[in-house]
């Protein structure tokens, strides 16, 4: 991982595994600093050096949104047209284009200001969620996104490569599912936190199985993982294919719905159509306990060990292939939850055949918030305004949902070579930070 | 570890293996046996596809006797392996897992009858796009540079194959195209890899997900809008004169079209050129000890970038094949995840372009047999035959295989002292 790319953020959100862990995440999260920190020779950030920090980023998201912008400018052919009639009329076409592609991403991530602005003064509380719809949807977008995130931050802090949240995300939500549908009469209260347990069971030991593999025999967890996740899928697959044994029963290849009992509460319940819910607050929750148990615990101190160098911890009495069972584990639970609050919280069934994309996404996420739950969480947040400003732009200025994987691309190039921003705005360099690395190939 | 200790491990190995041998035998006969009437006769037919026919008889034979002597040689191969052992095991268990197969074919085509021919050449056009994968693969991590990016790179193949193969009304086009496609893909990998010290890992995903949305936006925005854009001309099978009509083998290996023969060049040729030749042994150097080939005047920059654009051209190839070799125009995603199967090849078949394609066969067997299984109408969902290949590459690379070790510096960015 870039030396760069860490320093710049790594105040503000991430945390990397290295021998000065517990030191680094005291100064991170705004706790007093244990003795251990002051061996740490850093400069305490200044207030200028903290923006500095936040500023590649930020160019990044810019950059990435002023190349998608010529994408779109250059593949329409309505400036073309434009430009025959005149150069000044290519120009304002293409700035219209610009303008009305971007205003409709903005309005569809974060809602229309002027909607907004006159829902506060009005007071009408209706008219409030109304208003901020759009961003309750990048919310519950970024749901999943955050839980799949952080089962694939986690293996990377322990030293494994799981490619495999796209099955965990299957098995889990097929045990999720039948949890939620075959249990009746249990009150919420027992209903739903064993629906989501069941989540969370489904992907750990479905995850488990990589890990068990490689402690035992050393065979390689992404090659395991990609060959579960076809399983997983195929699995899936016949489960609620037409007379499969989870299917409806009535000629369509989806699950019963769940009971009511297990539904995970919508945050808006008299809107209908806002679908954030509790799910959200799990989200953020979950993303520090994660923190908690990587960074405070012992377990999560043997599994960042573990990631550091697996032989040095052998040496050290660690048992390393008990620790990738561990870890393999609370990430595919994680993944697990991504389903679960997917099917609790917003689809209430279990679909067939239909490509999540969260293992793919996942990697990314993990990768952009440097396996830090904060930086997770984060990147989780960016990428879902990125999706649903998309749906909105696609709905309104005809631009195909596609540009959003365009601008995901970009962003995570730039951020991962920071000295490209640099070159091209001439941000002068911040000191070196350490040498980190998150992903040691295949090793 | 002591000497002792290791002959007790290798006792161990020996004894599961031979333990491997008489399960597929005890599964061929509790399978396959009861299922299976005493009067169901199998025929393998070996037909030959479009005008090359090469008279043959078909393989008619009771299913039940074939379904002995399968378990009885798996057994005896047991045997053998308890007795005195193999000196190869594991070509051996390839060999026993072989049985297996065919003893699951003689009673899935019971009563009925299946083309043999068109299922190994099937297999092998199967094959072929998870080979190139594969060889892409070990072109960049021979070389140190982890690839993940090759489903993007592929895809970038296809789209490009079918935009300038209809554009440019030949399939000379198309293929050219799709190289550089893909190796415009590997050049960004290239750069920030080894210019910008990129997590390699970070690199490749960021390709896959910018080609994944570079390729669907613009399908969008053109090849659907503009059918015409998205009907590239196909590759032609060619016969290859003299061995083209070899019974079985000519049909199975010689009458395929360009792509598939270059494929097979391509990993012949990347073999030896990786193992016999200046350049692989500078390779193999600086995926394995970057320092040490710095030290005697290899550079390891130029290394890098030549071996990844390399491969990024045979990833195109990869993509180019899936449009220009078999269904003629480009849809969104439609690697369909081949890439990283073809990464799964690579492990499998550790680094080695021969082990690479054997595996790729192997996936490409599984592909074809569903198909056909299909068909014959076999009572088992055709998910779990789906399954059953990656289940298959599970328990071999856990059980029998054992470690598959990468190139010592895979992954980690080269910094000049």
């Amino acid at each position: 991982m870039n030396k760069e790319a860490h320093e710049t953020d790594a105040r503000a959100s991430t945390e990397v595994p290295s021998d000065h862990d517990d030191a680094a995440s005291d100064r991170n999260t705004g706790t007093e600093p244990t003795p251990r920190a002051l061996t740490v020779h850093e400069p305490k950030p200044g207030c200028r050096s903290r923006l500095r920090t936040l500023l590649v980023p930020l160019l990044a998201i810019v950059t990435a949104l002023i190349i998608g912008a010529l994408v779109i400018v250059f593949t329409d052919t309505s400036v073309y047209a434009a430009f025959e009639e005149g150069f000044l009329q290519g120009i304002v076409q293409a700035l219209v284009v610009i303008i009305r592609a971007y205003s409709a991403f903005y309005v569809g991530a974060f809602g229309d200001p002027g909607q907004i602005l006159g829902a506060l003064l009005s007071g009408d509380t209706t008219r409030i969620i109304r208003a901020v719809y759009p961003l309750t949807e990048t919310l519950r977008t970024a749901t999943p996104y955050i839980f799949a995130g952080l089962a694939v931050a986690v293996g990377f802090q322990g030293g494994l490569f799981n490619i495999g949240a796209e099955g965990q995300y299957f098995i889990a939500g097929l045990t999720t599912v039948f949890v939620g549908y075959a249990l009746t009469g249990l009150p919420a209260l027992i209903h739903l936190p064993l629906a989501l347990l069941a989540g969370i069971v489904g992907g750990a030991l479905w995850a488990a199985i990589p890990g068990y593999l490689k402690g035992k025999t050393g065979a390689h967890e992404v090659i395991n993982t990609i060959m579960l996740n076809y399983i997983a899928f195929r699995f899936a697959e016949y489960m609620l294919d037409v007379g499969g044994p989870m299917a409806r029963g009535d000629g369509r290849p989806v699950s019963p719905e769940i009971q009511p009992s297990a539904y995970l509460p919508r945050l808006f319940p008299g809107q209908i159509q806002v679908r954030l819910n509790a799910g959200f607050l799990l989200a953020l929750l979950v993303a520090w306990g994660v923190w908690w148990l990587l960074f405070k615990t012992t377990i999560g101190y043997e599994i960042r060990t573990v990631g550091h160098n697996p032989r040095a911890a052998k040496y050290a009495g660690i048992n390393v292939a008990r620790n990738y069972v561990i870890t393999m584990a609370i990430s595919g639970g994680l993944a697990g939850l991504a389903a679960s609050t997917d099917i609790l919280g917003v689809l209430r069934f279990m679909p067939n055949a239909f490509h999540s994309g969260y293992g793919f996404d996942a990697i990314a996420l993990a990768l952009l918030g440097k396996s830090h739950p904060l930086g997770v969480v984060l990147a989780s947040l960016l990428f879902g305004a990125l999706r649903a400003g998309a749906r909105n732009m696609q709905g309104i200025a005809r631009v195909p949902i596609d540009i959003t994987s365009i601008l995901q691309g970009l962003i995570i190039v730039f951020i991962a070579a920071p000295e490209i921003i640099r070159l091209i705005y001439r941000v002068r360099q911040l000191p070196k930070g350490e040498e980190i690395d998150l992903t040691h190939g295949w090793g | 570890m002591t000497n002792s200790l290791r002959i007790g491990e290798a006792r161990r190995r020996k004894r599961r293996m031979g333990i491997v041998f008489f399960v597929f035998s005890l599964a061929i006969l509790l399978l396959f046996t009861p299922g299976t009437r005493a009067d169901d006769v199998t025929t393998f037919t070996f037909v030959t596809a479009r005008g090359m026919e090469i008279p043959i008889a078909d393989l008619i034979f009771p299913t039940l006797v074939g379904l002995y002597l399968m378990a009885g040689l798996a057994a005896l191969a047991g045997i053998w392996q308890f007795a005195k052992g193999f000196e190869h095991p594991n070509a051996v268990l390839g060999v026993v897992a072989g049985f297996f197969v065919l003893a699951f074919l003689t009673w899935a085509a019971r009563g009925r009858s299946m083309n043999m021919t068109g299922m190994l050449s099937s297999s092998l056009l199967r094959a072929v796009p998870i080979a190139l994968a594969a060889l892409s693969g070990i072109m960049c991590e021979r070389s140190g540079v982890v690839n993940i990016g090759i489903e993007g790179m592929m895809l970038m193949g296809a789209f490009c194959a079918a935009l300038f193969g209809s554009l440019g009304g030949s399939v000379w086009i198309g293929l050219l195209a799709a190289m550089l496609g893909g190796g415009l893909m590997a050049g960004l990998l290239a750069v920030l890899a080894i210019r910008y010290k990129v997590d390699q890992i970070v690199a490749g995903t960021a390709i896959n997900i910018l080609a994944t949305g570079l390729t669907s936006y613009l399908s969008t925005r053109y090849l659907q809008v503009n059918p015409a854009l998205n009907r590239p001309p196909t590759f032609s099978p060619i016969a290859i004169p003299g061995v083209a009509s070899i019974p079985i083998i000519g049909p199975v290996l010689f009458t395929h079209t360009l792509p598939v023969y270059l494929t097979l060049i391509l990993v012949a040729g990347i073999f030896i050129m990786l193992f016999y030749t200046r350049w692989g042994l500078r390779s193999r150097a600086v995926g394995e000890h970057p320092r040490a080939a710095d030290t005697l005047g290899v550079n390891v920059f130029k290394v890098r970038y030549v071996n990844v654009l390399l491969g990024g051209l045979v990833a195109g190839l990869g993509g180019a094949y899936l449009v220009l070799a078999s269904v003629a125009r480009f849809d969104q995603l439609m690697t369909a995840g081949k890439g990283f199967i073809g990464l799964a090849a690579m492990i499998f078949g550790k680094w080695n372009p021969i082990g690479a394609l054997g595996a790729s066969l192997i996936f490409g067997f599984a592909d074809a047999l569903q198909t056909r299984l299909a068909i014959l109408a076999v009572p088992i969902p055709s998910q779990f035959l789906l399954m059953a290949p990656y289940l298959v590459t599970i328990i071999v690379l856990a059980g029998v295989v054992g470690q598959s070790r990468a190139p010592a510096a895979d992954g980690r960015p080269y910094e000049k002292e």
